[in-house]
């Protein structure tokens, strides 16, 4: 998951995170000097003038002008100069370039989905060449989400019914961690993604192998992972298992029962709320009503085989 | 010593304060002070309005041709008469007249009544046609030549919201007056108040005045632009 | 009325032992212990609650609870915290007790509408905490649409006990600043108030102007969950956005609330204890008031990455400074207070000078958080989940366990363990930073907030800053431990223990009982003029206590 760096910061890995770094670390630095240097001086007073009786009454100092003109002007020149230079970073996050390749990016309780140029879509797995500016123009379906790479150093809000943008340019090949980072409900520390940064011409191949017709059983297993169907239904108990399930006899939240065939399966992917399994809350969101029939088709033949 | 009263020390005055003047001066402000924590609470909606007005102001335009500004124009003048009733009573209990105090007092009793009684029937109407706030909104049938029908645009509904949590919270404001205007004329008409002290008739009226500003401001930002 | 007239024997805490007598006081000595009870217990409650969070993040995946408990864990935690603890811990605990001693006033203004805001308080927080019989608290403290609508009904009852204890507070606020203006001692001038005076001041100012906007967005989150008016949330044509402006808008000067009185605090603390004038006094007091009006104007900063105007965040980001710098020079002025000072190390100034640390550290990641092009990458982080607690718990709650161990003497009337005080600071002081410096580093590594589950190169720090919260929580718990012991076994409290200036201490301990102040005092010299009366130390004790006498701030004729 790309390389983790030991320091505060992750490896930068956009062509603007080195500016982040290096605006980072000046604030650090120079925070833990005054720092230091206002704490040397407390233990040092703190020493100096320790009690020695306790009829002792220090004389009154006087105030000095100069000490406090200095303590109010130094602080304020040192906070305009990284407001300034922060300014200068925040623009250029914010101004894409022109020539950037637009990609649509969708959360949703508790996936990503990205759209591609071509009409090719994949979940959880961004892919994007390297050396090309990127631009994410990015809404939700539900609630609130945020769209983090921290080895990127870029950061939005998604918001349903909005659209909201990041640019970022990778500089290395590699794989690179997405978070979510606005709290969305149970699967939030679930709601992670990955940026693929490959070259050009990779890209380009992985773009015509999306197009390929898979086998829909082989489509639904690779949906099943990248819609993360399998962090509620395998590998925690947050819905019902689902190995086995197809032609058993689900007994439902009312008490009724039903026999989940291909129905069932559609009905309770696309709305979930309408039969729940009993013993179970009404977690799982609504958000895979958007997928196409094929979609749909490939997960209820994954399903099947489970 | 000073649990008991000290001779020539007036009952209303309580233990922990050193004289009438200071213990009137700490009412009016902490009234002031209260009275600025409504005004803030208004201007929350106030910027909610502004808001979703900036937004969509054509469809608030639109809309607000629903909201009959006669009623409005009626109910301010209503107000302002409560306004000057009151003011009237605390000039009445500064000159010891208890009689022309509770006289004041009765007259913006029933001016508040009047306002809420017109509020019932703006409200009610409102409700026969399907304008509700929220999800209910549906605004239907026909009213004065007007099909209701056209209204049901984007955001019109969060025009109505707006309308009714506004009036509504304002409507609330004038129920507490009418409780606590009950109360002091009940001690009015026990003969509490005098000259020497007629603070709880004072703050009230300032209060009362509040209700007033503020429905100056709703009235022509909901009814007439 | 002579000073023989009132019983020395009888005092405001045994004039009438019943329960009755406690539940229907006016005297705000005793709410103020009534309300040093309530946010203990609230206190306490979310502290368990923060160690099972900490628990669970022992490991990755499901170490003691599954995801869905895990959220309701730190949403209640913060709801508890924030709400219920330490917005009223401060102002309604010592303000109560100390505001009207320090002015050597009888009571507070309005003493009944003051036992009405305890009351509205505890509704407050019974109202919200049924939330959880109805369904679950979740969404987190900061309750964005529109997640925390789609949560259940619950969020009706937390609204409510949200919007009723911010009743509270603005009640608890007008008492407050009402109490300053007209119950002052004669002599008692503006700038003879002690600081901690000043700092209530300015957070009753904030209560008062901030808290109706909270009221207003519960009313809103209320009615959108109710009547669904389409204001917030998206699916019914409303704006999240929109709430999160109405939220900081009240929510970041509540930080004020927050931390303005530890500053008061501190500057008292740190006065008395080195017996030396606060440095910069002036300063100090009105750039609190500055701050609690600046205090409106930056809320914007919470939403750099809320896809909010460029324009506004760079507006919200400079203003951001013009809190910052005054904030930073009131620590270098607690620190040249020392200079040439006479230092004790009693458990309040270990609280002061630990304060100093952990709040400074709160500071510059404050200003860190504050720069556009830092934050986009450091919000939503454990980098800003650190610089919060450094600052509220580093700041507020440090500084409030001062207050509790300076005070405690007045308030009980008895001394506890001094040397027990001293281990359990030192085990506050290393477990909080053990707890809280490790996210600093994960939240710059890209470790988001509210995550139930994290990838295992953050197992380490998140083991560092479980292990930090063992401690932290062993010591608050001797604190309370040994507090306790002290009303049973303490010895009994000199009045003036710490040889402080101010007016709370001219009086017997515990202090008597119907009025705090035999007769009125009269004040004739600031609050820390050590210089001017030497003579009232000529006599001091081994352990510091300075007799009592009630003519310390009368002329000495």
């Amino acid at each position: 998951m790309g390389d983790q760096s030991t320091g505060w910061l992750p490896d930068p890995m956009s062509t603007f995170a080195g500016e982040v770094d290096t605006l980072f670390y000046f604030t650090l630095y120079v925070s833990t000097i005054i720092f230091v240097a206002v704490m040397a001086a407390m233990v040092y007073f703190g020493i100096r003038y320790r009690r020695r009786s306790e009829t002792e009454v220090p004389e009154f100092v006087r105030e000095s002008r100069i000490l406090e003109t200095t303590w109010v002007v130094v602080p304020t020149i040192l906070v305009m100069i990284v407001f300034t230079w922060g300014f200068k970073v925040f623009v250029d996050l914010q101004t894409a370039p022109p020539d950037s390749y637009e990609i649509t990016v969708r959360g949703a309780q508790w996936f990503w989905e990205f759209q591609y140029d071509t009409g090719v879509t994949s979940a959880n797995e961004l892919y994007v060449p390297v050396n090309r500016p990127i631009k994410l123009r990015m809404t939700g379906s539900d609630v609130l989400h945020s769209f983090f790479i921290p080895a990127f150093r870029v950061k939005m809000d998604v918001i349903p019914n909005r659209y909201t943008s990041v640019w970022f340019e990778a500089i290395e090949i590699g794989t690179y961690q997405v978070f979510c980072t606005e709290y969305c409900g149970t699967n939030h520390s679930a709601m992670l993604a990955t940026v693929h940064v490959v070259s050009q011409e990779d890209f380009d191949a992985w773009m015509v192998a999306q197009d390929q017709d898979l086998p829909p059983a082989e489509l639904g297993e690779r949906l099943f992972r990248q819609y993360t169907c399998v962090v509620c239904h395998v590998d925690t108990s947050v819905g019902p298992n689902l190995a086995g399930i197809f032609g058993s006899e689900r007994e439902l939240t009312d008490g009724s029962t039903v026999i989940a065939d291909e129905d069932y399966l559609l009905e309770s992917i696309v709305n979930p709320s309408a039969k729940v399994s009993s013993g179970y809350g009404l977690q799982m969101p609504a958000t895979f009503g958007t997928m196409s029939q094929k979609q749909l088709d490939g997960l209820i033949a994954y399903i099947k085989t489970l | 010593m000073a649990s008991h009263p000290l001779d020539g020390h007036p009952a209303h005055l309580e233990h922990h304060f050193v004289s009438s003047e200071q213990q009137f001066d700490a009412a009016k402000m902490g009234m002031w002070l209260f009275l600025i924590t409504e005004i803030l609470l208004f201007s929350g909606m106030f910027v909610l309005y502004t808001v979703y007005r900036s937004w969509h102001p054509e469809v608030f335009a639109l809309v607000s041709e629903v909201l009959d500004w006669r009623m409005g124009g009626f109910n301010t003048l209503v107000l302002l008469a409560s306004s000057f009733t009151v003011a009237l009573g605390i000039h009445y209990a500064q000159k010891n007249d208890n009689r022309k105090l509770i006289i004041n007092l009765v007259l913006t009793l029933i001016f508040a009544l009047i306002f809420l009684v017109v509020k019932y029937f703006e409200y009610t109407g409102k409700f026969a046609h399907g304008i509700y706030p929220g999800a209910a909104f549906d605004p239907h049938g026909i009213v004065d030549g007007l099909d209701y029908a056209k209204y049901n645009v984007p955001y019109a509904a969060q025009f109505f919201s707006i309308y009714f949590v506004m009036t509504g919270i304002h409507a609330f404001h004038v129920i507490v007056g009418i409780g606590v205007f009950i109360w002091i004329t009940l001690r009015a008409s026990r003969g509490e108040f005098s000259a020497a002290y007629y603070t709880p008739v004072e703050l009230t009226g300032l209060y009362w005045h509040l209700v007033d500003i503020i429905w100056i401001f709703l009235f022509p930002l909901l009814y007439l632009i | 009325m002579s000073a023989t007239a009132q019983d020395a024997s009888i005092n405001f805490l045994n004039y009438d032992k019943s329960l009755k007598s406690w539940l229907f006081t006016k005297d705000h000595k005793r709410i103020g212990l009534m309300y040093l009870v309530a946010v203990s217990i609230a206190f306490l409650a979310g502290g368990i609650l923060a160690l099972l969070v900490r628990l669970e993040l022992l490991g990755p995946g499901e170490t003691i609870m599954g995801p869905d408990q895990y959220n309701q864990s730190f949403t209640l935690h913060a709801v508890l915290m924030v709400f219920a603890f330490i917005i009223p811990a401060v102002p309604a605990v010592f303000g109560n007790f100390v505001l009207p001693l320090q002015l050597g006033a009888k009571d507070v203004a309005f003493p009944k509408l003051n036992l009405a805001s305890f009351y509205i308080y505890l509704i407050g927080v019974v109202i919200a905490m049924s939330a959880l019989l109805v369904g679950r608290i979740d969404g987190g403290w900061t309750f964005y649409a529109p997640y925390s609508e789609r949560v259940g009904d619950s969020i009706l009852y937390v609204t409510t006990g949200v919007f009723v204890m911010g009743f509270s507070s603005i009640l608890t606020g007008l008492n407050f600043i009402v109490t300053v203006h007209k119950m002052r001692a004669p002599g008692l001038t503006w700038n003879r108030l002690p600081l901690f005076v000043w700092s209530i001041y300015a957070t009753a100012i904030v209560q008062v102007l901030a808290t109706p906007v909270i009221g207003i967005t519960m009313v809103l989150l209320f009615l959108e969950r109710f009547l669904s008016i389409g204001i917030f949330d998206p699916a019914l044509g409303g704006d999240p956005v929109l709430f999160q402006h109405f939220f900081w808008f009240y929510s970041h000067p509540a930080v004020y609330i927050m931390i303005l009185p530890a500053f008061g605090i501190v500057s008292d603390l740190i006065g008395t204890f080195s017996r030396h004038r606060v440095s910069g006094y002036l300063f100090v007091a009105l750039s609190s008031v500055a701050i609690a009006f600046l205090g409106f104007l930056v809320w914007g900063h919470h939403m750099f990455v809320s896809g909010q105007s460029a324009t506004s965040s760079i507006v919200f980001s400079l203003l951001t400074y013009l809190i910052g710098i005054p904030t930073g020079v009131k620590v270098l002025n607690w620190v040249t207070t020392l200079y040439k000072g006479s230092i004790s190390y009693k458990t309040p100034m270990l609280y002061a000078l630990m304060f100093l640390f952990t709040f400074s550290i709160g500071g510059f990641t404050g200003v860190m958080v504050g720069v556009l092009g830092i934050d986009i990458h450091l919000h939503d982080t454990y980098f800003v989940v650190a610089h919060f607690h450094y600052v509220m718990m580093g700041g507020s709650v440090i500084a409030g366990l001062g207050a509790l161990h300076y005070w405690w003497p007045k308030m009980t009337g008895r001394m506890y363990n001094e040397r027990l005080g001293k281990i359990a600071a030192t085990l506050v002081f290393f477990g909080f930073n053990l707890t809280f410096f490790p996210q600093f580093i994960m939240g710059s590594r890209g470790m988001p907030r509210r995550y139930y589950d994290y990838l295992p190169e953050f197992q380490q720090m998140h083991q560092l800053s479980t292990y930090g919260s063992w401690v932290l929580g062993v010591g608050l718990f001797m604190i309370l431990g040994y507090l306790l012991m002290s009303l049973k076994t303490g010895k009994k409290a000199p009045s003036n223990p710490w040889g402080a200036l101010t007016l709370e201490w001219t009086h017997t301990t515990p202090l008597p009982h119907p009025h705090n102040f035999t007769q009125t005092p009269v004040v004739v010299r600031g609050p820390y003029d050590y210089h001017l009366v030497p003579e009232m130390f000529e006599n001091a004790a081994e352990d510091g206590s300075v007799k009592s006498v009630h003519d310390v701030s009368q002329p000495a004729s």
